[in-house]
């Protein structure tokens, strides 16, 4: 599905990525994790060309996508910070996004399912962190695409929709759709990931589901064996 | 891109800014017209305003919107589009919505006054051309600077000196040169110059129009030859576009090398 050649980037003379290879041949959930600054969020903009590459290539079903743009039909993005223009309305930049896709959509569900229909005609710019994580998350899932990459999903919501979050997940994914998650928060790695991407320093450093990763590092606990990893590198 | 203009032109049109520019050459036109018996007098006043006062207003604009559409950008940049779609879309978006405010703020207290029963009408109408080719040239050469600095503070103080330099320094440092090469034939020498800089090009295409040149003396002279002509007008006209065209293709250019 996703496959990364050899894939290097460099902000001024930081190496963000240093010959990064990732196969992702199958549906299912994958967290990308890795310390702050190791390049998670480069490699998710790479991927969706925001972020240019130096050298290297990114294939999605066999195709460069470097220099496309229509590939991002198959794809959708939920950005790490929620910003978005101030001066439209919920219901506004939902209707803008789908008007600029033209395809279906099932936004309704997901504005029922978060509890948002009071919050359609409000200005984008008074609403709150959580309330406007939501907006980016109904922006997401209306879509029927088959790679969702998520940036921190998770930030800023309530229990509530964080139980919602997590079954829609597992609809995405019982459709066979690919997903991409980073986040910091383990727990949610544990519950939902069929593998970790574990980077460091710009590169891979290990790949495998979770159980894997903890024989391997001889803990119980994910959070443990993520630090593992770090102090090993470390000696 | 159609969607892309809509939505930057939607954007603008809410914010209060395009009506207190519209608002701005409305009353201007209005207290020009009635309370200055000839409607000549009141095109060469509106000349200078416009002159001045559309690429400044361009400038700004063009990099506060870039700045503030930053967010939106980076929506649209995860959404199937190309970048140079974005980009000139918001471009466009912008620059018309200007034009659109001078044009009609401008055009309303002309209409109002008659103006269009009288041989001023195409003054009047060079002079919003002018308008229009300025805020289309300055919006873009606003977002230049905006896509080249990342700093905010940064690029809007490079985009004022552009400003500065263009409608400001430029002219001195033109008459200095005049002034120290006295000795020598300046016409080609001037006469290149003052196509160089899109301010002092539509300054001498309204002049000129509206047959005052004897004001600039013997350069004015070897102007009217030049721009008196229709291959004169034809050339500004050109060299406008170009001052157009050339900014639009290095938003192109720089926005597809861009990291967001």
């Amino acid at each position: 599905m996703i496959n990364i050649k050899k894939l290097n980037k460099k902000f001024g003379k930081v190496e963000v990525l240093k010959d990064l290879d990732l196969a992702i041949t199958k549906g299912g959930i994958f967290a990308i994790l890795g310390p702050n600054g190791s390049g998670k969020t480069t490699l998710i903009k790479s991927i969706l060309g925001m972020v240019i590459p130096d050298s290297g290539d990114i294939l999605l079903n066999g195709k460069s996508v470097l220099k496309k743009w229509d590939y991002r039909n198959k794809i959708t993005y939920l950005p790490q910070i929620a910003n978005f223009p101030g001066n439209l309305t919920v219901i506004e930049l939902i209707e803008m996004i789908k008007n600029l896709r033209n395809c279906a959509t099932t936004e309704n569900e997901l504005i029922d399912l978060f509890g948002m229909r009071s919050f359609l005609d409000k200005k984008l710019v008074n609403l709150s962190g959580g309330t406007k994580q939501k907006v980016n998350l109904i922006l997401t899932f209306m879509f029927d695409s088959e790679l969702i990459i998520l940036d921190e999903p998770t930030s800023g919501l309530d229990p509530v929709a964080l139980i919602h979050l997590k079954k829609i997940f597992q609809t995405e994914k019982d459709k066979g759709k690919t997903i991409l998650i980073t986040t910091h928060i383990m727990s949610l790695v544990e519950e939902i990931s069929d593998e970790i991407v574990f980077l460091l320093d710009g590169k891979i450093y290990f790949k495998g589901t979770v159980q894997a990763l903890k024989t391997q590092t001889n803990q119980t606990n994910i959070e443990h064996a993520i630090a593992h990893l770090l102090t090993e590198e470390n000696v | 891109m159609f969607k892309i203009i809509k939505y930057s032109f939607y954007d603008l049109m809410r914010s209060r800014w395009s009506y207190i520019y519209f608002a701005f050459y409305l009353l201007l036109g209005f207290v020009l017209l009635f309370l200055n018996n000839s409607v000549s007098k009141a095109v060469i006043t509106l000349m200078n305003v416009i002159i001045v006062l559309t690429p400044l207003i361009g400038t700004i604009f063009g990099v506060m919107f870039y700045y503030n559409s930053r967010e939106f950008t980076e929506l649209l940049l995860a959404q199937p589009l190309k970048r140079s779609t974005i980009f000139v879309g918001q471009y466009f978006g912008l620059a018309i919505s200007l034009s659109l405010s001078l044009a009609f703020g401008l055009g309303i207290p002309f209409i109002v006054y008659g103006a269009f029963e009288s041989s001023v009408i195409w003054n009047f109408s060079l002079l919003i051309l002018v308008g229009v080719f300025l805020s289309f040239i300055f919006v873009a050469l606003a977002f230049n600077i905006a896509l080249s600095n990342e700093n905010r503070i940064k690029g809007f103080g490079i985009a004022i000196l552009m400003w500065l330099l263009l409608a400001v320094i430029y002219d001195g440092a033109f008459l200095i040169s005049l002034m120290v090469f006295d000795d020598y034939p300046l016409d080609k020498f001037s006469l290149i110059t003052s196509m160089l800089n899109p301010i002092d090009l539509s300054r001498i295409l309204i002049l000129l129009k509206l047959d005052i040149s004897a004001l600039l003396g013997y350069t004015g002279a070897v102007f009217q030859q030049f721009f008196g002509t229709s291959l004169g007008i034809i050339s500004s006209l050109i060299v406008l576009s170009l001052w157009v065209v050339f900014p639009i293709l290095r938003i192109v250019y720089k926005s597809k090398k861009k990291d967001f």
